[in-house]
């Protein structure tokens, strides 16, 4: 058990490419971060850099008291789970669990309490004396999972565990992930580009782009109040809809539409609006509300999903599917729900309108 | 196996597209082998005007010559210490290589030159290096109280030509470990180092069995090389010398047939090199596909 900090770590390749600028990050004992961004954006350089596969270029990073920068990574009571399992495919289940013990001359009763105790745990059981290449992707997985589970280090890190894996696979598997880590309660570091997976799995998740830091938050924290338009259009499945608008006091313009903020100005000119994809609804005839062109609807069963033009600008409302759809329509937003970003720096312009703002009667349950 | 299935509308034409490979295959290999097994069941007179059918007797008597079972057993070490050596060193450099990150193309360059070098070249290349009265090698042997003289000393001249024919065998060795440790995955060594594995550890336990298909593909093909393509090597520095000293089976099937003229015996020898060339790879294909797949 141990936490980890990071302080202004960057990695700069030869050639003088950064891959991560600056990045400050403390994770508390027995955490679950989640490291998430796309390709690119330096969060497995990070993961590797924590791990001690790549060099440290600027900064420190500290596991429990000890700064690691010198470390060798067999010396920083860590273990990782990588993409592509890398599971020794010469030695049998049961070796591949074993090797890390052995190398580290533990007792041989130990091992084996260990290995079966992992084995039991992930339901590989039966497989220990098996090649890797006999066994199937999830299975792989586990064994990958179990390779690190034995070794009782200080902090799991993954790095994308769960991309080879098909999607079914890759549900229960996520869910298994979080439920073991809760029982061993292992700090862990979790590497994705899969933002459904980074806010399932996190306590708290880091959004990286560009080598940076976007924004550190628990899950629904990011969710509801992203930093930047970044993140906004990141985090959450269908991306927020980011517009751009313009404030007149508390008149704010998109397109043709006008919407009333009932006095609050978070700023003044053109700002880039933000609004969820469920935060908008069909407007009844009587509330002020948005004129939307439909373009396509995509069903997902629960909810359908439509996609149109308000002025020229896209937009995605996700709607009952029992409403009726027609070429043109109008669509509501609950003005509380909206988010306001810089238009020149696409930070998140803080503040909220006031909670006692009179807003039209919700929509009623269908 | 998903391999694509082509079917051909003409029946002759797929024979048609084998002929040129089936013709040279016949010509080359398979008409020659025929020749020599006839030879091999027959005597001829020194002249060549009379042609007696002997049966298995140059068998016989190869199997019972005392210098044949002594080339034999000569060729064996011979085969061993070049396959050991070349392999050895092949490996060595391919790991040292491998862990170089700049210029590791130069290193491999320089290093896959000896092999375009004429077996003869490299014959005579270290001949000159370890003659006894010019060469460079016996002036610091003889330092170490070392009396170098391959002409005269048997034990050395088996160790010039173990050399020479190792050498020109390193390169291809190494190429071929050295494309198979890259291309173990790198995340495999990562896992490793993290499972507190040191390089070198890493090296025994995770790349080597790695390689162990690479290994034998190569076993088999320095113990032939050694065997069978080693004799310009020998003719260029000791032919055979001194008192048969280096004569291997090849160097033995060339002397007793073409300066010998004892055509008989020197075809039954290359039908028993046949033999063992073909349990060879039979040895090999049986090996390969049994235990060094993982």
């Amino acid at each position: 058990m141990a936490s980890i900090d990071v302080e202004h770590v960057s990695k700069i390749y030869t050639g003088g490419v950064r891959a991560v600028t600056d990045v400050n990050l403390t994770i508390a004992d027995g955490q679950f971060i989640v490291l998430v961004g796309p390709s690119g954006c330096g969060k497995s350089t990070l993961l590797r850099m924590i791990a001690g596969l790549e060099t440290i270029s600027e900064g420190q990073v500290k596991i429990g008291d000890r700064v690691v920068n010198k470390i060798e990574p067999a010396e920083r009571d860590i273990a990782m789970v990588f993409q592509n399992y890398a599971l020794y495919p010469h030695m049998t289940v049961r070796q591949n669990l074993e090797y890390g013990l052995k190398n580290r001359k533990t007792p041989k009763a130990e091992i084996d309490a260990r290995v079966n105790e992992a084995a039991r745990m992930l339901e590989i059981g039966q497989y220990l004396d098996r090649k890797p290449r006999a066994l199937s992707g999830g299975q792989r997985q586990r064994v990958a999972m179990g390779r690190a589970i034995v070794r009782k280090p200080a902090v799991f890190l993954f790095d994308e565990p769960l991309s080879n894996l098909d999607a079914k696979l890759r549900v229960s598997m996520r869910g298994e992930i979080k439920r073991l880590q809760r029982r061993l309660g292992t700090t862990s570091i979790y590497v994705t580009h899969d933002q459904l997976e980074a806010m399932t799995l996190a306590d708290k998740l880091v959004v990286l782009n560009g080598g940076r830091i976007e924004q550190i938050g628990a899950p629904l924290e990011v969710y509801h109040a992203p930093a930047s338009t970044f993140v906004a259009s990141f985090i959450g499945s269908p991306a927020m809809n980011l517009v751009k608008g313009e404030l007149h006091g508390d008149k704010l313009a998109i397109g043709p539409a006008m919407i009333d903020l009932q006095g609050y100005t978070p700023a003044s000119g053109t700002v880039t609006v933000g609004v969820r994809a469920e935060d908008l609804r069909i407007a009844r005839a009587d509330e002020e509300s948005l004129p939307f062109r439909l373009d396509y609807a995509e069903e997902l069963g629960a909810q359908r999903l439509i996609h149109g033009l308000v002025g020229d600008q896209p937009i995605t409302a996700a709607v009952s599917p029992e409403m009726e759809l027609l070429p043109e329509m109008r669509i509501a937003v609950d003005i509380r729900r909206l988010h306001f970003f810089s238009f020149e720096t696409g930070k998140r312009i803080p503040g909220h309108v006031p909670a006692e703002a009179k807003l039209a009667p919700p929509e009623p349950v269908l | 196996m998903d391999t694509k299935r082509t079917t051909f509308n003409n029946r002759l034409l797929p024979y048609l597209l084998l002929a040129p490979q089936l013709i040279i295959t016949l010509v080359f290999f398979i008409w020659p082998a025929a020749q020599a097994f006839k030879s091999s069941v027959e005597r001829e007179d020194p002249f060549g005007f009379s042609t007696v059918f002997v049966g298995l007797d140059h068998y016989r008597r190869l199997l019972t010559d005392p210098n044949y079972l002594d080339a034999l057993w000569r060729t064996g070490i011979f085969a061993v210490a070049v396959t050991v050596l070349s392999m050895g060193l092949g490996l060595a450099f391919a790991a040292a290589v491998d862990r170089v990150t700049r210029s590791s193309r130069i290193y491999t360059t320089f290093l896959v030159w000896p092999y375009a070098v004429a077996p003869v070249i490299a014959g005579v290349l270290w001949w000159f290096l370890f003659n006894s009265s010019t060469g460079i090698l016996p002036f610091y042997l003889s330092k170490f109280g070392i009396r170098w003289d391959h002409d005269l000393n048997g034990t050395h001249a088996m160790i010039l030509i173990i050399i020479a024919a190792a050498w020109k065998q390193i390169s291809y060795n190494f190429l071929f470990f050295l494309a198979g440790l890259q291309s173990v995955p790198h995340a495999l060594m990562e896992a490793a180092a993290i499972d507190g594995s040191g390089p070198v550890k890493r090296f025994f336990t995770i790349a080597l069995p790695l390689l162990s298909p690479t290994t034998f593909f190569l076993f088999i093909i320095n113990v032939n090389y050694a065997m069978f393509d080693t004799f310009p090597i020998i003719d260029a520095t000791t032919t055979g010398g001194p008192a048969q000293s280096t004569t291997t089976l090849v160097y033995k099937v060339y002397q007793d047939g073409f300066v010998g003229l004892n055509l008989g015996s020197s075809s039954a020898q290359s039908v028993l090199l046949m033999l063992i060339v073909m349990v060879l790879t039979f040895v090999q294909f049986r090996y390969v596909e049994r235990r060094v797949q993982y």
